[in-house]
C-alpha cells in the first residue's frame, strides 16, 4: 500500500504523513487499524482506533458520537414529568437509577420533602437495578474474555430481577415509575414476600456465578494485570464507580456524600489493589453482595406510609440551578438543572460516568496486546446510551 | 486447574436443572405478562351506557412526549337524552403506537379512567403506517384488556351512569 502512490495515506478520517525517503530509518510503521463501529464487542456503538506496532497498540483514539439522540437539548422542550421518561433511556441498563438522579435534582430545586416509605421503595429499585446491572456486566464481560457460559448464567439472574420490576412497574427496562416528589403508585402487598425470595435466589446464584469465573485459571490470565491504571492517574482522568474502587480508592456518593436514606444503612465499599481489569470485575460482583445487604436492611426498616409528597401536578420549580450527584452502577452521575421558573427545564446538563471512564481507555491502552483490547474495554462496563446521551 | 474444573461441574449441574426460559411464539409455552405490564395504550368502554369512557378532553394528547396522538370530540347525544352524564364524547382518536414510546403518562393524567396500558404487545406489522390506530381498534383492545383483568374504573365518580334530576336529591345524595 505504501509503495503505490503518494506520500499521504487516508485511513478513513486519519491522515498520516509517511515520509518514504526515511523509510529504512524506521524499526517499523505503525498499522492503524478501525475497531468498531459495529465491532460486537464495544457494547453499542463506539469506534476505536489503533496504532498498531506488531501486536502492541501504541496509541489509541475514541470516536464517539454514534448514538447521540441530543436527549440534554430534547429535554428542554418537556415537561418535566415527561423528561423522566427521556432520562430513563440515557443509561439504559440502570433506568430507575437514572430516573433517582433527575427527580433527586429536581426536589432538590423545590425543596419537597419525600416521604419515607417511597425513599425506601426507590433505594430497593435501585439497588436491584445495580445488582442488574452488574449481572449484565457480569456476563458480557466473561463473552469479552472468550468465555461462553456465563453470559448465560448473568441473564438467567437479571431475568429475574426484571420480573420482579414487571410486577412492581409495569415495564421490564423503561420503567418511568419514579416521579418529582415520590412515586408513581404503590407497590402491592406482596412487594416484600418477592423480594425476599429474589434475594435468597439471587445470593446462591451470585455466589455460583463467582464460583463459575472468578477463579477460572484462564480468566485469571486474561485480566490479572491487564489495563492497569494507577491510583492518581485514576483520579486524574475524573474516573468513577467501580473503575475508580477497582484502583483503590473507596470513593462511593451513597458513604461520601449520602443522597436520599443512605446514612441508615450499613454496607462496605468493596475496593481493588493494583487497578487492573481482574480488580474492576470483582469491585463489582462484591458490590452486588453489599446492594443485598442494603435491600435487606432496607426492607426491615420499611414502614407504611404515603408515597408521593407534597406537589403539585404540573411541576413549576423556583428560578435558580442545582447540582445532584448520585450513584449509578458505572458511577457518579451528575445533573445540572437551570430553571428559568417555567414548567419546561431552561438547561439539562449531564455528568455522564461512563463518559469519564471511557477517556481513560487510551491510557489503559498504551502498549497493551491489540486481543487485550477488548477485555480492557469490557472492565470498563460502559453504555454507549450515556456516553453519547 | 481446579477452578476450571470446579467450573464445569457447575455447568454440568446446571444442566440437570428444570429450564428457566419459555419458548416464545408457542401461546402455551411462554412465559405469561404480568398484570400490572404495560403494553400499548387503549381505550376502556363503558358497558353499562354503551359508550367509550373518553370524553375527549385531550390532556393526554397535550401531556404525551412523543405526540403521537390525536383526537376530536363531539356532544353525546345521550347526554341530551338523559342517559349518560357525559356532556361530550370522543369522536375520532388515533394513536401512532409505532411512536409510543410505553410511558404511561397519558394513563396518569386522565381524570376520566378512559385510557389504560393493555396488555398488548405483539404488533409487528407489513405496512409502514399500519400501526395507527383508530377508534374502534383502541376500543377493541380496550375492551380485550378489561375482560382480561376484570377491570373497573378506579373513581366512581367516573361511571357514566346519568345523574338524577335536582327534587329526588335527599335520596341519591351521596351517589356521586
Ligand atoms: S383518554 Fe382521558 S385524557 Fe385522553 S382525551 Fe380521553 S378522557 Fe381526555
Ligand atoms: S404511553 Fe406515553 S408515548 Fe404512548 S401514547 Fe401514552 S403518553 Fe404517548
Amino acid at each position: 500500500m505504501i509503495t503505490m502512490n503518494g506520500k499521504k495515506m487516508q485511513f478513513s478520517n486519519i491522515s498520516t504523513d509517511i515520509n518514504l525517503d526515511n523509510l529504512e530509518n524506521q524499526d517499523s510503521l505503525d498499522v492503524i487499524v478501525n475497531m468498531g463501529p459495529q465491532h460486537p464487542s464495544t457494547h453499542g456503538v463506539f469506534r476505536l482506533v489503533l496504532w498498531i506496532d506488531g501486536e502492541i497498540i501504541t496509541k489509541a483514539e475514541p470516536h464517539i458520537g454514534y448514538l447521540h439522540r441530543g436527549s440534554e437539548k430534547l429535554c428542554e422542550s418537556e415537561l418535566y414529568s415527561q423528561v423522566i421518561s427521556l432520562f430513563d433511556r440515557i443509561d439504559y441498563l440502570a433506568n430507575l437509577n437514572m430516573e433517582l438522579g433527575f427527580c433527586a435534582a429536581v426536589e432538590k430545586l423545590m425543596e419537597i420533602d419525600i416521604p419515607d416509605r417511597a425513599w425506601y421503595i426507590r433505594t430497593i429499585l435501585c439497588e436491584l437495578n445495580r445488582i442488574a446491572s452488574h449481572l449484565l456486566f457480569y456476563g458480557v464481560f466473561g463473552l469479552d474474555a472468550g468465555a461462553m457460559t456465563p453470559v448465560l448464567y448473568g441473564f438467567r439472574d437479571r431475568e429475574k430481577i426484571q420480573s420482579v420490576f414487571e410486577s412492581v412497574t409495569g415495564a421490564r427496562m423503561m420503567h418511568n415509575f419514579i416521579r418529582i416528589g415520590g412515586l408513581k403508585e404503590d407497590v402491592g402487598n406482596d412487594f416484600k414476600k418477592d423480594v425476599t425470595k429474589l434475594l435468597s435466589t439471587l445470593k446462591t446464584s451470585i455466589d455460583e456465578c463467582d464460583e463459575l469465573l472468578s477463579g477460572n485459571e484462564v480468566f485469571l490470565a486474561r485480566t490479572k494485570g491487564i489495563g492497569t491504571i494507577e491510583r492518581q492517574t485514576a483520579l486524574d482522568y475524573g474516573l468513577s464507580g467501580p473503575t475508580l474502587r477497582g484502583s483503590g480508592i473507596p470513593e462511593d456518593i451513597r458513604i461520601s456524600d449520602p443522597y436520599g436514606i443512605y446514612d441508615r444503612f450499613d454496607f462496605k465499599i468493596p475496593v481493588g489493589t493494583v487497578g487492573d481489569s481482574w480488580d474492576r470485575y470483582y469491585v463489582r460482583v462484591e458490590e452486588m453482595r453489599q446492594s443485598i445487604s442494603i435491600i435487606e436492611q432496607a426492607l426491615a426498616q420499611m414502614d407504611e406510609g404515603p408515597i408521593l409528597g407534597n406537589v403539585r401536578r404540573l411541576i413549576k420549580p423556583p428560578k435558580g440551578e442545582v447540582y445532584t450527584r448520585t450513584e449509578t452502577p458505572r458511577g457518579d452521575f451528575g445533573v445540572f438543572l437551570v430553571s428559568d421558573g417555567s414548567d419546561k427545564p431552561y438547561r439539562v446538563k449531564v455528568r455522564a460516568p461512563s463518559f469519564s471512564n471511557l477517556l481513560a481507555l487510551t491510557k489503559m491502552l498504551e502498549n497493551s496486546y491489540v486481543a487485550d483490547s477488548v477485555v480492557i474495554l469490557g472492565s470498563l462496563d460502559i453504555v454507549m446510551g450515556e456516553v453519547d446521551r | 486447574m481446579i477452578k476450571l474444573i470446579k467450573g464445569l461441574i457447575i455447568t454440568l449441574s446446571t444442566a440437570l436443572r428444570s429450564p428457566v426460559t419459555g419458548e416464545y411464539p408457542m401461546p402455551e409455552k411462554r412465559i405469561p405478562v404480568k398484570n400490572k405490564f404495560m403494553g400499548f395504550p387503549a381505550l376502556t368502554y363503558d358497558f353499562e351506557i354503551d359508550e367509550p369512557f373518553c370524553t375527549g378532553c385531550m390532556v393526554c394528547i397535550r401531556n404525551c412526549p412523543t405526540s403521537c396522538m390525536s383526537a376530536n370530540m363531539k356532544d353525546n347525544e345521550k347526554f341530551t337524552e338523559n342517559k349518560s352524564s357525559r356532556k361530550k364524547i370522543i369522536d375520532t382518536f388515533e394513536i401512532n403506537l409505532g411512536r409510543c414510546i410505553l410511558c404511561g403518562i397519558c394513563v396518569d393524567v386522565c381524570n376520566f379512567d378512559a385510557i389504560e396500558m393493555s396488555h398488548e404487545h405483539e404488533r409487528s406489522k407489513f405496512e409502514r403506517n399500519a400501526n395507527r390506530v383508530n377508534l374502534p381498534e383502541l376500543i377493541k383492545m380496550g375492551v380485550k384488556y378489561q375482560q382480561k383483568i376484570n377491570w373497573s374504573p378506579k373513581q366512581e365518580k367516573n361511571r357514566g351512569t346519568p345523574k338524577k334530576p335536582k327534587t329526588s336529591n335527599e335520596n341519591n345524595g351521596n351517589l356521586t
